[in-house]
């Protein structure tokens, strides 16, 4: 089965960090996509920009409408996202919780909706 | 390297040939490899990452240099060393794994390499699965998953809950493992007992939930009860303890009325009623067998007998050939060990067979007054 790893974080976070940790952080995590791709469950990965660069999108009766992010009051915020093949959830839970952001932030885990 | 090429139509069917064991063999041993890794590596998540890392590196090699002569051997011990490497690994980031990965990799594997002598970890999976540490619910979960093989969506699917609240049952229990130090191992024969009647329960408990549910796909039902029996035939296989064959026994006999328990319109037909031309005989013998080597042993306890009282109607051609008789006499003795009201019941419903419906009724009236049956 397929699972989406959905990254989120306060970005504050980052703020606490010393630099090496910074660039620790990034390194593990190259080298955690790395290593699903080698045994496997890699399917796909992003970081994302800030979230301050997030623009909304809607089409409502035809017309399309465009809001700027941030959004108001959230204080997690979706940073990237790693997606997944698993055996099955519990899988998919143990690699998620070895994803290095997962030290600093949340792992929300969707499975795959099969549509049709 | 200079290594010589073979015909390429030769290489493929070689490769295609290697991928068909391989899946084969993972469908035959990937728990018991499984298993060994467990207890090997003491941590469920390190041995199933070890069990992908072990298929991975087979998938890799094996199409190209052949498949080993002691399959289980290799992806057991590739597996372990492979966990010892990411463990060496993580050790640059968290100090805490580096006298894990030293002592996993002092440790002897010695008995790895005997291949098909080596003992079966299936069973110390079992105990550690139904420790009675473990909340009965998860005790079910993770042996469907851990033993069985089966995913944590297969396990929600059957029990009808959402795969994420039978995960999480799965990861707390690991956790409780984890914390609580349980060591892989066959329990003390003074416990075995005790520790015997657990994985009995979560067996007969999977069984019946395939077995008597009335709601969910019937197919995943029958499956589930079909996983009961696999595994109570492994356990009677490594520890052919009296109590493990009457387990066995009692759903064989169970399981061998399946074809003529429903009516094509999906209805639950009687005993009574049953066409026994449908009860499915070499399963019924199977049981006959199993039922007197419990019998034997003079150890039996509550399942062999449930076992001998199933094995009394699985004899009868008829329903009117049935012997009350015997069934009650083997009721009085269940009860001595199980008093539940729903053995009451049973009992009442047989002596109501034998002396007729009065003396049945009288039985059943004094149940009801007892008030157990609440509930």
């Amino acid at each position: 089965m397929k699972y989406l790893c959905l990254v989120y974080f306060e970005p504050h976070v980052f703020s606490t960090l010393s630099d090496s940790d910074k660039a620790a952080l990034d390194r593990d995590s190259l080298n955690y996509d790395k290593e699903l791709e080698k045994n496997g469950h890699y399917i796909l990965a992003a970081a994302l920009q800030s979230v301050a660069t997030a623009t909304t999108v809607r089409m409502r009766g035809g017309k399309i409408s465009m809001t700027d992010g941030p959004f108001a009051e959230t204080r997690e915020v979706l940073g990237g996202f790693i997606f997944i093949e698993a055996r099955d959830l519990n899988e998919a839970l143990r690699i998620a919780g070895n994803i290095p952001m997962a030290r600093y932030g949340s792992i929300e885990v969707r499975p795959e909706l099969n549509i049709g | 390297m200079a290594r010589r090429a073979p015909p390429p139509e030769l290489a493929a069917g070689d490769a295609k040939a290697a991928r068909a064991d391989i899946e084969a063999i993972y469908c035959g041993e990937a728990r018991r490899v499984f298993a060994s890794l467990v207890r090997l590596l003491g941590d469920f998540d390190l041995a199933e990452e070890a069990l992908h890392d072990a298929f991975i590196a087979a998938s890799e090699q094996w199409p190209r240099e052949g498949v080993p002569a002691h399959p289980r051997a290799w992806l057991t011990s590739v597996g372990r060393f492979r966990a010892i490497d990411r463990l060496r690994r993580k050790t640059r980031f968290d100090a805490a794994q580096a006298d894990i990965a030293e002592t996993l990799y002092g440790e002897s594997g010695e008995d790895i390499e005997t291949g098909d002598a080596m003992a079966d970890d299936r069973l110390g999976l079992v105990f550690i699965c139904c420790h009675p540490a473990i909340s009965a619910d998860a005790q079910v979960a993770l042996t469907l998953r851990e033993v069985c093989g089966l995913t944590t969506e297969e396990i929600a699917r059957a029990f009808l809950t959402a795969p994420a609240a039978i995960a999480q049952r799965i990861v707390r229990a690991k956790t409780k493992i984890r914390e609580a130090r349980i060591p892989f191992e066959a329990p003390a024969p003074s416990e075995l007992g005790e520790r015997l009647a657990a994985v009995l329960r979560v067996i007969y408990l999977v069984f019946n939930e395939g077995y008597f549910a009335t709601s969910g796909a019937s197919v995943t039902r029958a499956d589930l009860s079909g996983e009961a029996i696999r595994l109570a035939r492994l356990l009677a296989k490594l520890l052919p303890e009296p109590e493990a064959k009457g387990l066995l026994a009692l759903m064989l006999f169970h399981e061998s009325r399946r074809a003529a328990r429903t009516s094509p319109s999906g209805e639950l037909i009687l005993m009574d009623e049953q066409d026994r031309s449908l009860w499915d005989r070499e399963l019924i013998s199977e049981g006959l067998a199993l039922l007197d080597s419990a019998l034997l042993s003079r150890r039996f306890g509550a399942y062999t007998l449930q076992a001998a009282i199933a094995a009394l109607h699985a004899q009868a051609t008829r329903a009117s050939e049935t012997d009350w008789l015997e069934i009650v006499g083997l009721y009085d003795v269940l009860m001595q060990t199980d008093g539940s009201p729903l053995i009451a019941l049973n009992r009442a419903a047989a002596v109501a067979m034998r002396d007729g419906p009065a003396a049945g009724l009288t039985l059943i009236d004094a149940i009801l007054e007892r008030g157990d049956l609440r509930d």
